[in-house]
């Protein structure tokens, strides 16, 4: 069985192979270096777009698991989109850090510093492994929907504490430029618009793999609720046929016994 | 809330003085704990005391792991929380009580500790109405996620591999603050304790909070 894909999500594949292709081109190519950091500045051009999908997935799944919690709006689909959005905010949180340590290691002269934002983000992607895992469990899906979804709403809570944490603590990180309210964009003329235009492929991206993943998933708990189906109705069937074999036996064995006993005129009864 | 809360305190406490296990097993092995971080450091004293305030919260955490294990394998091993809902107690008032007993253990263990670092590590205590408000806040924080997350974990088979794995990262923030306020109160980094502080009584507030709301569907499935 091969997952439908729908014209939209076709159209969102094709829209993000275009802005990446765009986004490798300016920020590889056409971008100038950096008067500071040099070539290193490329990587910017990808690793705020990689954090920023990253925490937009797991806004999603906060979002997807309050409505699976909520009464009212309690459906499959909530669950099924809070377990496709983790798993891509997982791999996108652990892109943000292998990135963000490459960066590190030519500009602060290590792969890993214990900066709070750093340590947070290493945190968060544990943290997002823990409910993964607890989605994987064996059992009732409906109990394992609920508790993923009470896990994911807790786990979210750390995602502003991430996200606080380079104003709270003093930090070795680089403040937030283009968002910060404090300070005008710092950021001009083709680099910005790289950096916007990584942020838009980026985005793009996340959208085709999370629908992507969610037909993934709707298939998977279709096979998960079908194979149990069939099994069962495997399982009736041979009961059924053992039963319909022993009835058999014991009415042959019954007619036999009762037509040795009568004489050849009983035998032919029997037969009739 | 409250009442249900306190039959649970009683419940729990009456149980622990019975069977000891935090005093006998999880207070022992948390001192074995702080002895072999003796031996990780080579037993080097300045070492010793600069990392006492980090070593004790670790020590703790591993501590508050074990008491949540066993905080709800009483109510699963003999069917108590079937129990328990068929009173129709509150929720969140059971939530309450199993946070406030953790908490009394812990700051029991706390204090054993407390002596420890002092005797071992040479730790100097300086302010000590502080250092019990950062205990018992950081405690609270503590106990109040990991009720959450204990009871998440209960009824699975894996709960003791899947217990750590959510439970640690989600009290990572809870150490940080616990061990900074701690340094500044051991004297070993000057400055002032009162930022962790606010941020240990935010992460009590919010845990406590969720773990009051999310108590009920938690325990409605089980």
């Amino acid at each position: 069985m091969k997952p439908k894909k729908s014209p939209v999500i076709r159209v969102i594949g094709f829209l993000a192979l275009i802005f990446i292709g765009a986004t490798l081109v300016l920020g590889l190519k056409i971008t100038p270096p950096d008067a500071i950091q040099g070539q290193m500045v490329r990587i910017i051009y990808i690793h705020p777009p990689l954090a920023w999908v990253a925490f937009l997935a797991y806004g999603t799944t906060a979002i997807a698991s309050g409505l699976y919690l909520w009464k009212r709006t309690r459906a499959r689909i909530w669950d099924q989109l809070s377990g496709a959005s983790a798993e891509v905010g997982v791999v996108f949180t652990g892109l943000t850090l292998v990135t963000g340590s490459i960066w590190g290691r030519p500009t602060w002269g290590v792969w890993w510093t214990w900066d709070p934002l750093l340590t947070a983000t290493a945190l968060l992607f544990v943290l997002y492994l823990g409910y993964l895992a607890l989605r994987k469990l064996p059992g009732d899906i409906n109990q394992r929907s609920k508790r993923s979804a009470i896990a994911a709403l807790i786990a979210f809570i750390d995602v502003p504490i991430v996200q606080m944490s380079v104003l709270w603590w003093h930090s070795l990180h680089q403040k937030p430029t283009v968002f910060n309210p404090g300070q005008p964009a710092q950021i001009h003329g083709i680099m910005a618009d790289t950096l916007l235009i990584g942020f838009i492929a980026f985005t793009l991206v996340w959208l085709w793999l999370l629908f992507t993943r969610l037909g993934v998933i709707k298939l998977e708990e279709k096979i998960e609720l079908y194979g149990l189906e069939v099994a069962l109705r495997e399982r009736r069937g041979e009961v059924n046929k053992d039963l319909v074999e022993t009835s058999q036996d014991s009415h042959s064995k019954t007619s036999l016994s009762t037509s040795s006993k009568q004489g050849p005129d009983s035998q032919v009864l029997v037969q009739k | 809330m409250l009442h249900d809360a306190l039959l649970i305190i009683r419940k729990d406490l009456k149980i622990e003085f019975r069977s000891k296990v935090t005093t006998n097993q999880v207070a022992p092995m948390a001192i074995v704990i702080l002895i072999l971080f003796a031996f990780a450091l080579d037993t080097h004293q300045h070492k010793l005391i600069l990392a006492a305030p980090g070593l004790f919260w670790v020590a703790v955490l591993f501590s508050m792991s074990l008491a949540i294990h066993r905080s709800f394998s009483i109510e699963t091993s003999s069917s108590t929380r079937d129990g328990l809902r068929l009173l129709g107690l509150d929720p969140g008032g059971i939530f309450l009580g199993k946070v406030i007993v953790l908490t009394i253990e812990m700051f029991v263990l706390e204090i054993i500790l407390g002596f420890g670092i002092v005797v071992l590590y040479s730790a100097t205590l300086h302010n000590y109405f502080l250092l019990i408000s950062i205990t018992i806040l950081s405690t609270l924080g503590l106990a109040a996620a990991g009720t959450i997350f204990g009871s998440l974990a209960s009824s699975f088979k894996t709960k003791d591999t899947l217990l750590p794995l959510l439970f640690l990262p989600i009290s990572a923030p809870v150490l940080l603050s616990a061990t900074k306020a701690f340094q500044t109160e051991l004297g070993t980094v000057i400055g002032s304790s009162h930022p962790w502080i606010r941020i240990l009584g935010v992460f009590a507030v919010v845990y406590l909070t969720v773990g009051v709301l999310a108590f009920g569907p938690l325990l409605e499935e089980q």
